[in-house]
């Protein structure tokens, strides 16, 4: 039967069949292509992660966000037990944002066209930031302080959700973020 | 001990059965049905809950079953299927007895007992933690120890396996080099051990952690390791399949492949590159250079996915050839067009070959990438991408298996022939269109892991397009297709091997090998390449439809970087 059969030849010394060949290097030049994709993006692309984390403690964070919630406060939203803070800070500024069991804390309202740096930790468990309806996706990690300067492009007002299950109540985990001209 | 050298000889296919092999390759294969069983029931739990118009199940029970219904499908019902062709490659294909049998049932109970004992904790309902288990949320200690005991007895069943490989040589029942099929089964193998290497590494610790012994998991370091057996798990169900197609290709065709040293040569690149590739998990994680990202990814992972596109080619190419040499010349395509399309092993293989390489191949490389991953991570394109490759992909090249199997390794006759033929459509092509629908629902953000898009009775709820609620129902609606096709399949299987007609064969008996004897050479083959193509090529029409492939490729990947280049600005 031919599917134990092996030909009397040593495999690797096997004649090339055109077809083959001709693929092979067909498909070799676009995963180099591919490949140089990622570079290329990160020279002259708009959209890459910066490589910028630190490691923190979940009660430091909190400190630093809460300090942040004091200073540009700038009012609250919710039901009644459930208030959450609508922070406004200034451009360029560093801006705070916990995930946990299951919130994102607070609600941030930034400028169009200006750049932020957004601090994200989660306090507990695995979190995804996930940005809707724009479509940007970050896991988001207990201990683990990630920074990204995002520049919204379009006022509007944007949800939050998370995609990265944190157990039973994961789906209810949503929250907005303004962008105002 | 005595030593069972006992064969039998498979009167339709030739095929030579040591008697304790074929009992382990049955009852492996007979606990992965019951596996996809379970799995199955599960998908519609999960099916009519995603499914907003119908949403079934309350949120606790959702990702209870999520959870059960990714372990059995990915872990179980692949991995019991992959022993029995590892059984099949090494001991079936190169006659020789299996090296200690009794080693392989006590692997075979400690996989049974593993999968149990996982599924345990999951019913429990405490341990809802889906099959990447991310730490630091915890599972009872139950469900990390099933994963320990089944992987274990996993890791036993590959060193049977490379025993059977050692026997075969010392006894020399072959000539030559393993056939292709055996070599792929060989890096199925080697993947697997490094596999379970890694998942040791992370579930051991964690186990520890659930039951106290250990204070603290990093969940980075967690992620990063897990991976490297999520992931590579998945590899060792690429190189099982694809062994599946070639070993299909020739039990149907007769095909060889077009060139031995290409298709080998393909398989020791997913050997060296593929476990690299499971950083593409952790492209939007914190704490990981881009560099570090980079490389894993694409001079790893890139090297991997050129093994797949010449893979994508040998395969059907080599049933060109085998076909142009029956006759079928006329054009690019007669020998497709003439191809035995009511064969349901032939069906699902091509289905599957198509399936993974246009849907999964292509979906992969592109949310593989670093940047392009931002818009894709965790939203249920990824579902849909996996459905592509381990359900088209996999389950459907081990369904088509099966229906060779049936007859050679059962002895049974197949059952409701006619279901059996359009079972590889109806599950393919259903589990194709779900795959298409999520992805087109990732695409407009809907998360994976998600009890409720609608966010009902949220203060700050996010209303998803109207395209993505459609999305949404069409892959409800396409999955419950696919799973009548699943349930066809269980059906058949089920049906033919307990009470399907036998194949009775007259003086039939299991009959000593001997001992270190070398079975006659076969007469050499002809030459592969022998003019039956055209432009000097012997398999032009694959040529065709690998550019097709290519051109579908190159502009679904430019097209998710102008998708890419309209969010908003990152550094």
């Amino acid at each position: 039967m031919t599917i134990s059969s092996t030909s009397e030849q040593v495999w690797w010394k096997e004649p090339l069949e055109r077809t083959e060949l001709i693929w092979i290097v067909i498909a070799l030049v676009w995963c180099l292509i591919m490949f140089f994709m990622m570079p290329f993006w990160h020279i002259y692309g708009q959209q890459n992660l910066a490589n910028e984390a630190y490691r923190a403690k979940p009660e430091d964070f909190m400190n630093k966000t809460q300090a942040m919630v004091d200073k540009y406060k700038v009012r609250e939203e919710g039901p009644a037990n459930l208030r959450v803070p609508v922070v406004r800070p200034p451009a360029g500024s560093d801006v705070y944002l916990i995930a946990r069991l299951w919130s994102w804390y607070p609600m941030l309202e930034l400028e169009s066209g200006k750049s932020y740096r957004i601090h994200l930790m989660s306090m507990d468990w695995l979190h995804g930031f996930s940005l809707q309806p724009e479509n940007i996706n970050i896991q988001v990690h207990p201990g683990y302080e990630h920074v990204i300067t995002v520049t919204p492009t379009n006022p509007g007002t944007y949800a939050i959700i998370c995609n990265e299950y944190c157990g039973v109540n994961h789906h209810t985990m949503a929250s907005r973020l303004y962008v105002v001209k | 001990m005595t030593v069972n050298r006992m064969f039998r000889t498979c009167p339709s296919s030739g095929l030579v059965f040591h008697e304790p092999a074929e009992k382990l390759m049955r009852w492996n294969a007979v606990v992965a049905v019951v596996s996809l069983l379970i799995g199955g029931i599960l998908a519609l739990g999960v099916v009519l809950t995603r499914w907003q118009a119908v949403h079934i199940l309350p949120p606790d029970m959702f990702y209870q079953v999520l959870t059960a219904h990714g372990i059995n499908m990915l872990i179980f019902w692949v991995i019991f299927f992959e022993i029995a062709v590892l059984y099949f490659a090494s001991s079936t294909l190169l006659k020789a007895r299996l090296a200690t049998p009794r080693i392989a049932w006590a692997a075979f109970w400690l996989m049974v007992l593993g999968a149990l004992v996982n599924n345990y904790s999951v019913l429990r309902g405490d341990s809802s933690v889906m099959f990447t288990s991310y730490a630091p949320m915890g599972a009872h200690p139950t469900f990390y120890l099933g994963l320990i005991l089944f992987a274990v007895g996993a890791l036993v069943a590959c060193f049977v396996f490379f025993g059977t490989l050692v026997v075969a040589r010392a006894e020399r029942t072959y000539r030559n080099s393993v056939p292709l099929v055996t070599f792929g089964a060989i890096t199925a193998a080697i993947i697997a051990v490094f596999t379970i290497a890694a998942g040791a590494i992370i579930l051991i610790p964690t186990f520890l952690w659930s039951v106290g012994l250990v204070e603290h998991i990093d969940s980075l370091m967690y992620k990063t390791v897990w991976w490297a057996f999520g992931h590579s798990s998945q590899q060792i169900n690429v190189a099982a399949h694809v062994s599946v197609w070639y070993a299909i290709a020739a039990i149907v065709f007769g095909a060889k492949p077009m060139s031995e040293k290409v298709s080998r040569s393909a398989f020791l690149l997913y050997i060296l590159f593929l476990q690299l590739a499971s950083a593409h998990h952790l492209l939007t994680d914190p704490g990981l250079t881009s560099n570090w990202k980079i490389f894993n990814t694409s001079y790893a992972m890139y090297l991997a996915v050129l093994a797949s596109m010449v893979h994508g080619l040998t395969v059907p190419g080599s049933i060109e050839v085998a076909q142009r040499k029956k006759g079928y010349t006329q054009g690019l395509f007669e020998w497709l067009r003439k191809a035995p399309w009511g064969n349901p092993s032939f069906s699902a293989m091509f289905i599957s070959l198509i399936g993974f390489g246009f849907l999964g191949g292509i979906s992969g490389v592109m949310m593989g990438t670093e940047q392009l991953n931002l818009i894709i991570h965790n939203t249920i394109y990824v579902p849909g991408h996996f459905h592509a490759t381990v359900v088209v992909g996999t389950t459907l090249a081990f369904m088509g298996l099966t229906y060779f199997l049936i007859p050679v390794l059962f002895r049974r006759e197949l059952a409701f022939p006619t279901l059996a033929k359009w079972q590889p459509y109806v599950f393919g092509l259903g589990m194709s269109a779900v795959s298409l629908f999520l992805m087109g629902a990732g695409t407009l953000g809907v998360p994976r892991r998600h009890w409720d898009i609608s966010f009902a009775g949220n203060a700050f709820p996010h209303e998803f397009p109207g395209a993505a609620w459609l999305m949404m129902a069409l892959a409800g609606i396409t999955g419950l297709i696919a799973i009548v096709g699943g349930g066809m399949y269980l059906l058949i299987t089920v049906w033919s091997v307990f009470l399907g007609k036998r194949i009775v064969t007259p003086g039939f008996q299991h009959v000593r090998a001997k001992d270190g004897v070398a079975p006659r050479p076969v007469a050499a083959g002809q030459p592969v390449i022998a003019g039956h193509g055209s432009a000097g090529m012997t398999a032009p029409g694959t040529f065709v439809l690998a550019m097709v492939f290519l051109v579908s490729f190159v502009l679904y990947y430019f097209i998710n970087w102008k998708y890419l280049s309209t969010v908003w600005p990152l550094k």
